[in-house]
């Protein structure tokens, strides 16, 4: 059974990449609570994550450059585990900022102005 | 025979370096041993004597060869990109003259201070200044090249400088030592000039290849616009000389000069470093002569400040001014004698100069000390029995200088006068003789005030101690024979010429004219100020305006003052001003513009994180737009196309 | 950079290294032991000083070019070497760093605010001037250049006076004309880097640099002469962009004004003479012109400024403007002559700019007052004081037998044949130094003496350094000029500097006027 007719080809998969970014985006730009904006950070990445993969995919010619073949992978391997690390150190943050503040808003976290 | 001189003439380094040798070991070892500091500084300036006239009596027995060929002996000094500087020092009848003339006097001085300065807190400094200032002198008299003696030039200045402005407490010496230093500064300005353009002109500084160099030029008659060339160059090196010598208009700075010990006047402000002046153009004759107009020009300042000087004097009442403005107009004579092409006649003027001159300074200097420094000669009188002395080598003095035979005066200023009226310069001649009875006028006016006058109760003068008689004896001596050196077949113009030696005889009509016009003068003084004929304060009352500007020196320092407290100081202020308001206020308004337009800048972080993530995403979005889409020359940036997947 | 060549000389690293290890040292020791510090910033710096002078005179005269170098591969990508290596035109800037260096030590010998830091920070300097001189790569000098600017900033705010200004606007005055003079130099440095680097094996090195001139065009060299001018012309105080020089010397601590006036500066023409002369001659040819006029500027017009100051600094401050101009005209007139003077100026004015500095910092820390009418007479109480000044004025006026009166004389001589009239206006700048240093002479140490300076002690023991020291050079090398001379002269000559200047002055071309 040809792959190529049946499946979904990398079209697909960057739209729905493109759409997870736009709803991360969304909730970076608009959420208040800073716990949201963190959640919506993490979409974003994975996002590119999904890219990684289907380019990794699609792209590479397997037959001929079997030493490349990983190289998408890994990178989105990267991004998760950078995010791991990200997410530790910003949650870290945001409690020290709750301890000070008693507020999750970052409409009030303004003390980097001027 | 010669031989055995040239041996010993290439010792004369040692004369300059003896007396610094004194000033180093004063300066680092012996300056808190005022004994030892003189001792020190005598010994070695005597021993300089003695080398001197060593080199003087071969100078004697070498006869004509010296004259033809001066023994030079010279080391690489300085050598830079194409500059090459010798040092070295040139044995011949001037310089050997120079050198006895200055050791001479330098070493009488030293011994004379033993006794004036006795006392002073500043002995050995003053001992050390005394040595340096001979080393110097001593070493520019024997340069070889005018880069050396420019050195030294500028050295004996610095020492000048330094004994005028000895007594440094009072505010007078330091002003006067300051004016001293930037008056002759102003010549030196045009000397340097002068040094730099013969250099870049003949490529040497040497002055026998200097001269050779001149000569070859000129005879070249390719070589276009030569002459207006030496023209220029000879008044510019004239300019150092002017300041020097006190040539008007740079003579202010010598008779303030006298803000410093009186030895030291004697030395440095009459008989030695004034005329170093006179030397420089002596030295560098061959461009003069080759230079009609520069002549010329020397033999006008000349004359004109011989006159000038010695109308001031005639107004002054410091003892000390009188004798440096007449040092002024001696100077002026030897100069103007230079410009008419007495070369003989100027350089024995020199030296006779010294011998009197420094006679008279010591013996003025004897005075003041037995007046407690009282300077006035109206202050003063009946000096004559009180200090017989010190009254009679002051007589001689005023004899030589008034150009009395056989005293040494008569002699020389008689055989510039008559060079001056032989070469074609009637004006100058008329000049130099009217001075003549001026110089004899004031001379006796301020002998017979000081000396013969009535006695001032309030004084106690006294004889000077030996140290201060002795070479007050020496000198007069000189004074009195120094002439002589004129008269069997005139040896001394067969040693020191330019060119050639033309043997002349005596002029004695002219000689007799001079005579009279100094006895004229004394006459006069003599029955103003010992007969009372003639009251001085009435001649004072009939002309009054001719003798106030007399006395104010016709105002020369009071111009010079307003140049330089208005236009100088008040450039300086304008530009001062314009520095600190219009640089520095470009400086700081760049400064204030950078920091406004931050002030405005700082508004646009506002803090609020998502502002900026909005900022920075939409900021991605047109960047990837550009190199996407945009054409030209970011298109090799092309994301796009380096990704190579999507074409 | 894995193994170091085996050929090289490591005398140059240890003298750079010996304050920078001093440095280290002092930074281990506790504050209060101030003595220990002292003592131990003089011994870094007194190695430094005689292992220069050993190189000074252990320099083949004979050979010329670059000697005792050292070569270390750093970042061979980008063609950047650790190269060391002196000439005829550098070795004398590397001894007079180390003469001022081990002088400015004893100079602040009374220093007890932070003394730990201030001596730090001082031989950071010290460490960072010096490399400039004894960099041969062009990115290796910039480096240290940049080094240079820090402690410089920190000494001017911490240990500085206040004056006409503050010690901060002074501080931050300095700081900043550095720095632009230093993006301007970056671009120009940037840019020359590109242009040699199209022949493939990008390079720093200067001798390389030099090398390639045909590969800049004559509008390049213009152009990047002009950015290099701008940023060195403001280092050496150029008018107009002088103004910073009075104002931070004033505000400085005195041994960082000995420093800066007398070395700090100079890297400013040293730079002009090794980047701009040797590898933009045409460059250099063209804006000849311009440097001539702004250099007369700077003799006359800061002359004349000298003369209406009140505080000491600040007429030595205006003094030392105006004899750069000297070098400036020396630069301009482009000919081997006045190339040599420029670079025997640089080092007789350092010399005495720093005794003059030295001794007014003495005379400030004993009086603490630098104003010229509250001073006077102080050759009553301090006449060892009174001579270093007067040795440092007369070197100041040029006179014969110091070492600044032959650096003079060998500018004029040079630029007299080239530049005439600029010449004759710079010449008569003699006269008005002569009237601004003899007026500061006269008020502040002649004249009557002043009972309340009475208390006053004369400079004695460890303070009597920089005057014997500084003072002792600027005679020795002005009654024996060849001790100097002969190396700059091999300098000029035999590293082709001569034949650069020969081409140019020979090459027929518009300037800009």
């Amino acid at each position: 059974m040809n792959l190529g007719n049946l499946s979904v080809g990398l079209s697909t998969y960057l739209l729905v990449g493109a759409m997870l970014f736009c709803l991360g985006l969304y909730g970076v730009f608009a959420k208040r609570n800073i716990i949201a904006i963190l959640m919506s950070l993490e979409l974003m990445l994975n996002a590119v994550n999904i890219n990684f993969v289907a380019f990794n995919r699609f792209l590479w010619n397997q037959k001929i450059d079997i030493h490349y073949i990983l190289t998408g992978n890994v990178a989105a391997l990267f991004v998760i585990v950078v995010a791991a690390a990200e997410i530790a150190v910003g949650l870290a943050l945001v409690i020290t900022i709750y301890r000070n503040r008693h507020s999750t808003n970052v409409d009030e976290f303004d003390w980097l102005k001027w | 025979m010669f031989k055995e001189m040239h041996d010993l003439f290439r010792w004369a380094w040692l004369i300059p370096a003896l007396p610094f040798l004194s000033f180093l070991l004063i300066a680092f070892v012996t300056k808190r041993s005022k004994g030892l500091s003189s001792t020190v500084s005598i010994l070695a300036i005597l021993t300089a004597l003695g080398l001197a006239v060593a080199i003087g009596l071969g100078i004697i027995q070498s006869g004509a060869e010296i004259v033809e060929h001066p023994v030079i002996v010279s080391a690489n000094w300085l050598n830079i990109g194409g500059l090459k500087i010798n040092f070295g020092t040139i044995v011949d009848p001037l310089s050997a003259m120079m050198l006895f003339v200055v050791t001479l006097v330098a070493s009488m001085v030293q011994i004379y201070s033993l006794g004036y300065m006795h006392g002073d807190k500043g002995w050995s400094r003053y001992y050390a200044y005394q040595s340096l200032f001979a080393s110097s002198m001593l070493g520019m008299v024997i340069a070889t090249n005018l880069l050396q003696l420019f050195i030294f030039w500028e050295l004996v200045g610095l020492c000048s400088y330094l004994l005028i402005g000895f007594w440094y407490f009072k505010v007078s010496a330091r002003e006067a030592a300051k004016k001293a230093f930037i008056t002759t500064r102003v010549g030196d300005f045009g000397l340097l000039l002068g040094i730099l353009f013969l250099y870049n002109k003949f490529g040497t500084l040497d002055f026998t290849a200097l001269s050779a160099a001149l000569s070859t030029s000129l005879q070249n008659v390719a070589v276009v616009g030569t002459a207006g060339y030496v023209t220029v160059m000879a008044f510019l090196i004239f300019m150092g000389p002017m300041g020097k010598s006190g040539q008007f208009p740079l003579h202010v700075w010598l008779p303030d000069a006298m803000e410093g010990p009186t030895p030291v006047s004697a030395l440095i402000h009459a008989a030695t470093m004034v005329v170093a002046g006179v030397y420089l153009v002596a030295k560098m004759y061959f461009l003069f002569q080759a230079s009609p107009a520069a002549l010329q020009f020397v033999a006008g300042i000349g004359a004109f400040t011989a006159l000038f000087a010695a109308t001031i004097a005639i107004a002054q009442d410091d003892i000390k001014r009188i004798l440096a403005y007449s040092t002024l107009s001696q100077l002026g004579y030897m100069i103007f004698a230079l410009g008419v092409g007495s070369y003989s006649g100027s350089m024995f003027h020199l030296m006779t100069h010294a011998f009197f001159k420094a006679l008279m300074f010591l013996g003025a200097g004897s005075v003041i000390h037995a007046m407690h420094e009282k300077q006035n000669i109206w202050d003063m009188g009946g000096l004559w029995k009180k200090m017989p002395i010190t009254g009679w080598t002051f007589f001689i003095g005023v004899l030589a200088i008034s150009g009395i035979p056989p005293f040494a005066g008569f002699w020389s200023k008689d055989e510039l006068l008559a060079n001056a009226l032989q070469n074609g310069h009637p004006i100058v001649y008329a000049v130099g003789l009217f001075t003549a009875f001026l110089t004899a006028f004031y001379m006796s006016r301020l002998f017979f005030v000081a000396f013969m006058g009535p006695e001032k109760p309030e004084n106690h003068p006294h004889e000077s101690p030996w140290t201060m008689t002795i070479p007050l004896i020496v000198l007069a001596t000189f004074s009195t024979i120094g002439g002589l050196a004129a008269l069997p077949s005139h040896n001394f113009a067969f040693f020191i010429h330019f060119g050639e030696f033309e043997p002349e005889g005596m002029n004695w009509g002219l000689a007799g004219i001079s005579v009279i016009a100094g006895l004229l003068g004394m006459g006069l003084a003599y029955y103003i100020y010992i007969k009372k004929a003639i009251s001085s304060e009435s001649i004072v009352a009939r002309f009054p305006v001719p003798y106030k500007i007399l006395k104010n020196k016709y105002y020369i320092d009071e111009l010079y003052l307003w140049i330089i407290h208005n236009i100088m100081d008040g450039l300086a202020k304008v530009l001062y001003f314009f520095d600190i308001y219009i640089i520095d206020g470009i400086i700081n308004g760049i400064a204030l513009l950078t920091r406004g337009s931050a002030k405005g800048l700082r508004r646009m972080s506002t803090g609020q994180l998502q502002t900026y993530a909005m900022v920075f995403f939409f900021a991605v979005v047109v960047i990837f737009m550009v190199f996407a889409f945009g054409e030209g020359q970011f298109s090799s940036l092309n994301p796009l196309a380096m990704l190579g997947g999507v074409k | 950079m894995s193994a170091l060549p085996s050929g090289g000389s490591y005398l140059l690293p240890f003298i750079l290294l010996a304050p920078l290890l001093a440095m280290f040292i002092i930074v281990f020791l506790p504050k209060e032991e101030t003595k220990t510090i002292k003592i131990v910033a003089a011994l870094g710096t007194f190695t430094s000083m005689v292992l220069s002078l050993y190189a000074f005179f252990a320099y083949n005269q004979a050979a010329g070019g670059m000697q005792f170098t050292l070569t270390i591969p750093w970042v061979p990508d980008l063609g950047v070497n650790l190269a060391f290596g002196v000439d005829g035109i550098s070795l004398p800037m590397l001894l007079l760093t180390n003469l001022i260096g081990f002088s400015s030590i004893y100079a602040s010998w009374n220093m007890e605010k932070r003394a730990k830091e201030f001596f730090a920070l001082l031989l950071i300097l010290i460490t960072g001037v010096m490399g400039t001189f004894i960099a041969r790569d062009l990115f290796i000098f910039f480096l240290f250049y940049e080094i240079v600017v820090i402690p410089i900033y920190i000494m001017v705010i911490i240990w500085g006076s206040t004056k006409r200004v503050s010690k901060e606007y002074a501080g931050m005055k300095l700081t900043i004309y550095l720095l632009i003079g230093s993006a301007f130099l970056l671009v120009g440095m940037v840019a020359l880097y590109l242009a040699a680097a199209k022949q493939g094996h990008p390079t720093f090195m200067f001798d390389q640099l030099a090398a390639r001139q045909n590969l800049y065009s004559a509008p390049f060299q213009k152009v990047a002469f002009g950015l290099m001018l701008f940023g060195f012309g403001s280092l050496i105080s150029m008018f107009p962009f002088h103004s910073w020089s009075p104002d931070g010397y004033a505000g400085a601590p005195t041994a960082v004004s000995m420093i800066h006036a007398g070395v700090l500066k100079k890297i400013g023409g040293y730079g002009l003479i090794r980047l701009g002369i040797y590898v933009l001659p045409i460059g250099a040819k063209y804006w000849a012109p311009v440097i001539a006029v702004l250099a007369i500027a700077n003799v006359l017009y800061a002359a004349f400024i000298a003369l209406a100051q009140k505080d000491l600094k600040y007429v030595i401050g205006y003094s030392s403007v105006s004899h750069m101009g000297y070098v400036l005209i020396a630069i301009a007139a482009l000919n081997p002559t006045a190339v040599g003077g420029a670079v025997a100026m640089m080092f007789a004015h350092g010399v005495m700019s720093a005794l003059f500095f030295s001794m007014i910092g003495f005379i400030y820390e004993k009086t603490h007052t630098r104003n010229i009418p509250d001073l006077g007479g102080l050759a009553h109480q301090m006449p060892r004081l009174a001579t270093g000044f007067i040795i440092a004025g007369m070197a100041s006026l040029g006179l014969p037998s110091t070492i600044n009166f032959i650096s003079e004389f060998t500018i004029f001589m040079g630029t007299i044949k080239a530049l005439p009239v600029q010449a004759i206006l710079g010449i008569a700048g003699i006269i008005f130094t002569a009237v601004y240093t003899l007026r500061v002479i006269a008020n502040v140490m002649f004249g009557p003496r002043r009972s309340e300076w009475d208390h006053l002690k004369d400079i004695k023991g460890a303070e009597l350094v920089p005057l014997v020291v500084l003072g002792f050079v600027i005679f020795a090398t002005g009654i024996f000029p060849n001790i100097l001379f002969g190396l700059v002269n091999t300098g000029v000559t035999s590293s082709g500097l001569a034949k650069v200047l020969e081409t140019v002055s020979q090459a027929k071309m518009g300037g800009l006027f």
